[in-house]
């Protein structure tokens, strides 16, 4: 083959290999814009029978063909704050202990266990609130709660163990692992030398991490909830078990009630009338919406971090 | 002054109890839920767990044999369609539109489209090919869990290959090796451990995946060797049972559950351990 074929077919190769991987690069956004599009034609039935009214009404009739999304638009908003209430402190409070607090011997092999425990699978934090967890609340816990906060509106409602409580909770313990790496990485990149230097004034160690650690490191621990928020807002198998599957908007927290993913999870295979699985579809597309802007946000927000971290 | 000593003293031993008192409680709860899986999943596995098909409803025995070859049928096709296309992907990021707008946007939704709700791609599929097609389908349970692996393929793939030094890259094309040569027989050469990594964990993560499965792949008693048909997984598997009325069903599902959570674990210290051979 003389040099000049030889440069032909190089160049050939590099414009096929570069035109197939600008390929793939561009299906992850086709793919993204076809899934709305999908959505949105699939929903196009609910939203035009349903129109804005789908979600301020708290209809969910599979008999007469009348559906509202504001129960379960209102249970995945609240399960995911209750667990964002949750698992924040505790959270930081496991970032603390493994940045300032453990013997060196013991930070590498809790962080690492930590974050194993992010990889197991949801359904498997479902499964056991529902057969370990859910019996214990409902014998222990929540006739507590009743007796002794029950003058507190939210703490109403049947002890069943399942209900907005119960699920919030084990979402809490399903973020924990993720938000608590994350806030670690992000304690672990404060130079020593501004902790130092709050040392060197005679700050305690609280008053350091409190005024000086976390300080500098807010809008990164805001991202890593917001993210978390994010996981909370779209999770499906640990909520499904526990959550009590009940389109009734309830203030008492122990109430069972749904969530849009729960509903899904529970309802499409069933849905066989048109407005039924069109209503459920306009569900998924509200809660890609949803997720879509609250991780969008976070992005943002830890970009942004990123780069004022750089010009300091 | 030195009350105020005092007060700060007590103060800093107070948060710091606090923060060591929730450590102990969130790591005490995940701890938990792993000794439950394996105190009550080990009584259920047995040589039948894994030979035989699942016993009618109500009646004791059988095993899971046709949703763990569900299960591994099922996560192979999507780690065939999801892998090459994330890497490809993610060469485009590391090697030809690395600042480019494109690259931008596709970084952006990536990250998006990771942790975006599995449920909603398990709605998506169904949309696109389930119905379609006329019936639930272990290809369409694939392409699902394919649709969830390819941006975190594609990202860890781009963050592997630009680890590889540029250096490498301009001593190979001072060679004379075209662009497509040196990506091919350099760089990933270069980034395989990283990205053996990536795919691994991604491979991991979609094993233990229910929510896009439960209206792709659905579920199946039966063998099933049709690609085209319904096809039983560990993981919806486990979902049905545990909802089910049976005391065995349930010590199945716990079966289902051990095994399932003992290989995501395994796959991600093997994971570690590759990757800190690296560093080494």
């Amino acid at each position: 083959m003389g040099i000049y074929d030889r440069h032909k077919a190089d160049k050939a190769g590099d414009a096929l290999f570069k035109g197939i991987s600008y390929f793939f690069a561009l299906s992850v956004i086709l793919l993204m814009a076809l899934i709305f599009i999908v959505l949105l034609k699939e929903s196009w039935l609910s939203l035009k029978t349903f129109g804005f009214g789908f979600f301020v009404s708290s209809d969910w009739d599979p008999v007469s063909g009348s559906f509202g999304a504001l129960p379960a638009i209102w249970g995945t908003v609240v399960s995911s704050l209750i667990a964002i209430v949750i698992a924040l402190p505790i959270s930081l409070g496991i970032a603390i202990f493994l940045t300032e607090m453990a013997p060196k011997p013991l930070k590498g092999p809790i962080g690492t266990a930590i974050e194993l425990l992010a990889s197991i699978p949801s359904i498997i934090y479902g499964m056991w609130g529902l057969f370990v967890f859910a019996p214990l609340l409902s014998d222990y816990v929540e006739p507590f709660l009743v007796d002794y906060l029950g003058f507190i509106p939210l703490f109403r409602g049947a002890p069943m163990g399942i209900g907005m409580l119960p699920a919030g909770f084990i979402l809490a313990i399903m973020i924990i692992p993720f938000i608590s790496s994350v806030a670690r990485d992000i304690f672990q990149m404060v130079p020593a030398m501004i902790k130092e230097s709050g040392y060197g004034v005679g700050a305690t160690k609280w008053e350091v991490i409190s005024r000086v650690v976390i300080p500098y490191t807010k809008s990164g621990i805001i991202g890593a909830v917001i993210l978390g928020l994010g996981r909370a807002l779209g999770e499906t198998m640990a909520v499904t078990f526990v959550i009590g599957n009940s389109h009734e908007i309830s203030l008492a927290l122990l109430d069972p009630a749904t969530s849009i993913s729960a509903t899904l999870a529970n309802e499409f295979t069933e849905a066989v009338e048109e407005i039924y699985l069109s209503s459920l579809v306009e569900l998924g597309l509200i809660l890609f919406v949803i997720t879509f802007v609250v991780l969008a946000l976070a992005k943002l927000l830890i970009k942004k971090t990123a780069l004022e971290g750089g010009r300091r | 002054m030195n009350l105020h000593y005092l007060k700060r003293k007590a103060v800093n031993m107070a948060a710091l109890a606090a923060s060591a008192f929730s450590a102990a409680f969130g790591i005490v709860f995940l701890f938990w839920i792993l000794k439950d899986v394996i105190t009550m999943g080990l009584p259920a596995i047995d040589l039948s767990f894994f030979t035989r098909l699942p016993a009618p409803p109500g009646t004791e025995g059988g095993g899971l044999a046709n949703a763990i070859l569900g299960t591994f049928t099922i996560t192979v096709i999507a780690t065939a369609i999801g892998v090459p296309a994330g890497i490809l992907a993610g060469t485009y990021l590391s090697e030809y539109g690395r600042k480019s707008h494109v690259a931008d946007v596709v970084r952006f939704i990536s990250d998006i489209l990771v942790s975006a709700p599995s449920i909603v791609v398990g709605v998506f599929v169904y949309a696109l090919i389930v119905r379609p097609f006329g019936g639930f389908s272990a290809i369409a349970g694939a392409v699902a869990l394919a649709i969830i692996m390819l941006p975190v393929v594609t990202r860890t793939a781009e963050e592997m290959l630009k680890l590889v030094p540029n250096a490498t890259r301009e001593a190979a094309l001072a060679l004379g090796a075209p662009h497509w040569k040196v990506t091919v027989l350099v760089v990933y050469r270069g980034a395989i451990r990283g990205i053996t990594t990536g795919v691994l964990l991604a491979v991991a993560r979609v094993s233990g995946e229910t929510a896009p499965l439960l209206f792709t792949s659905f579920n199946n008693s039966f063998w099933n060797f049709k690609l085209t048909e319904p096809t039983a997984t560990l993981t919806v598997t486990i979902f049905s049972y545990a909802m089910g009325p049976y005391e065995d069903w349930h010590a199945k599902a716990w079966g289902a559950a051990l095994l399932i959570t003992s290989v995501v674990l395994l796959v991600n210290i093997f994971a570690r351990v590759i990757l800190r051979g690296r560093s080494a």
